[in-house]
């Protein structure tokens, strides 16, 4: 009887819980669209996303540029945390001793646990300065912001990849191994297949991460008002613009960023979509 | 418990209507540049007046201006000054401060001409070597578009036309703009006077030195009113605290602040 009631209990303060969280993400959703509505309106949608310049002392309200900057940078970050994540990970289940493997642990909960804050100084003073003698111009560019946010996700990607794959059964790794198969080909054949959705969830996080990223990327991207020229030259994030402006910003110019803010949202729900349908189209031909 | 909870409720009510009627209050919004000045006067006027409350916020230039015109605000206040359709507004020139044109310190240029740094805020010249410098590609700093030191740059220097190249690197502050060009030998900034370090170094604009003496005497080309401005003629409090402001004691002030007084 006791533990009937407890249960039930419990089942109601999940329940409770829910509907915290539900609304939050709805009045959000709601406040954001609201508070871009004007922009639709007088500047348009076709303006917004097609506009190549920001420069609202001239009421050009182009948030192109910071689309594609987003874009990339967030595309530069995954194409390096994905191969370095996934290694590493591969690196800690299979092959590195116990001491070892403990202390990459430890090293990477300390890397998640710094602001980014602390990461855009970081690249200020070490990255730019390096990339500015690597590919000259000014050093705040698309793959500074890649290389920043690279690091940042890391934690994200190894830890989940690490759970995926300590998650396979060891009944398959036993399997494999008695029929034969080495170690590599057990890894690549078996174990890893079989771990693909936690790795993709380890990616999408990672992404999630990257995208919504500001500070580290106010400080590192060079934030331009027009079009990105190179992977190597400066571009403005959404995030970026938004945060950059906000304080000042009223009327037209304020609902812009709102209107920044939508895109924002539809570029992760985007991506997201993209990333789920891959990694289950790959899991649906195994 | 619930009915305590009440009655101090009530009484926190009855206080705040209480000071409310017995004092006055001077709301002061907008530019981000006056907002420490104005905080120091304010804090020197409430010591000499107890009864009115003055209150200070930021939120750019712009934002203050509209503020007063639209009587949300007391006074509205802007580091540059106004635009042709800012009209029916009382204005009134509180300081001066001048805007410096920073260069690395590695950088052998001491000085340029007001249409050069347009020159190169266009686009138009983009190598140093141009100028007598290395041969190194110029990197423009700009601030963001809202910001007041942007407004009076483009008013000065760009010819009152937002002209400034989209490729510019754009800092939200004039500490960025100052650690960029710091860590760069080859980039270009601005940022005003009362800013600026020995971390870079200063150019002189037509053969003048960017010091607060040459803004004073009117040589120094490039600087900008701190103002206020009120919808209506000031009257009361509003009164008392500009009055306050523009008299001797004020402007002692201004000038402690590293600007320059108008008086």
């Amino acid at each position: 009887m006791k533990s009937r009631r407890s249960r039930k209990f419990i089942e109601w303060a999940l329940l409770g819980s829910t509907w915290l969280a539900l609304p939050a993400l709805l009045l959000i959703i709601i406040f954001i669209f609201l508070g871009a509505l004007p922009a639709f309106e007088s500047v348009g949608l076709g303006a917004l996303l097609t506009g190549e310049e920001w420069r609202p002392t001239k009421e050009l309200y182009g948030l192109l540029p910071s689309v594609l900057g987003t874009l990339m940078v967030t595309g530069i970050a995954l194409v390096i945390v994905f191969p370095v994540g996934l290694g590493l990970a591969l690196f800690l289940t299979e092959a590195a001793p116990a001491w070892g493997a403990r202390l990459i642990r430890r090293a990477l909960e300390l890397l998640a646990g710094i602001p980014s804050v602390v990461y855009g100084f970081f690249g200020i003073i070490v990255l730019v300065p390096v990339l500015r003698q690597l590919f000259g111009g000014s050093g705040f560019s698309a793959v500074t912001g890649g290389v920043v946010l690279a690091i940042m996700v890391l934690p994200t990607m190894v830890t989940l990849s690490e759970d995926a794959l300590r998650a396979v059964p060891s009944e398959y790794r036993a399997g494999s191994l008695a029929l034969g198969a080495t170690h590599w080909q057990t890894v690549t054949r078996v174990v890893l297949p079989s771990a693909i959705p936690g790795i993709s969830a380890g990616l999408v996080l990672a992404m999630g991460r990257a995208i919504g990223e500001t500070m580290a990327m106010i400080m590192v991207v060079g934030n331009i008002t027009g079009m990105p020229t190179s992977l190597f030259g400066p571009v403005r994030t959404l995030t970026g613009n938004i945060a950059i402006e906000m304080k000042y910003a009223t009327g037209i110019h304020q609902s812009t960023l709102y209107a920044a803010g939508v895109f924002l949202l539809v570029t992760i729900i985007i991506l997201n979509l993209i990333l789920n349908s891959l990694f289950r189209r790959r899991e649906a031909r195994q | 418990m619930r009915k305590g909870l009440l009655i101090s409720l009530l009484a926190v009510s009855v206080f705040f209507s209480f000071g409310c009627s017995k004092g006055q209050i001077v709301n002061i919004s907008g530019s981000t540049s006056v907002e420490p000045l104005s905080q120091e006067l304010a804090a020197a006027f409430m010591a000499k007046h107890p009864k009115i409350t003055v209150n200070v916020a930021a939120g750019g230039s712009s934002a203050g201006i509209k503020a007063a015109r639209e009587g949300a605000s007391d006074i509205g206040a802007s580091s540059r000054d106004l635009k042709p359709t800012e009209t029916g507004l009382n204005k009134f020139v509180i300081a001066y401060d001048g805007i410096a044109v920073i260069i690395n310190k590695d950088n052998p240029v001491a000085n340029l001409s007001v249409d050069q740094v347009k020159a190169i805020y266009e686009g138009t010249i983009t190598n140093w070597s141009e100028l007598g410098g290395h041969n190194a590609q110029i990197v423009v700093v700009d601030r963001d578009a809202a910001s007041g030191t942007r407004g009076a740059f483009v008013e000065m220097v760009m010819d009152n036309n937002d002209t400034i190249i989209k490729t510019a690197i754009v800092q939200d502050g004039g500490g960025g703009v100052r650690n960029t060009v710091a860590g760069n030998p080859a980039a270009i900034g601005y940022i005003s006077i009362a800013s600026v370090d020995n971390t870079i170094r200063a150019l002189k604009i037509n053969g003048i030195e960017a010091t607060i003496a040459n803004v004073a005497n009117k040589t120094y080309p490039i600087f900008r009113p701190f103002i206020y401005v009120t919808k209506n003629a000031p009257v009361g409090a509003v009164k008392q605290f500009i009055d306050f402001v523009l008299s001797a004691e004020g402007q002692k002030i201004v000038e402690a602040s590293g600007l320059v007084p108008v008086k």
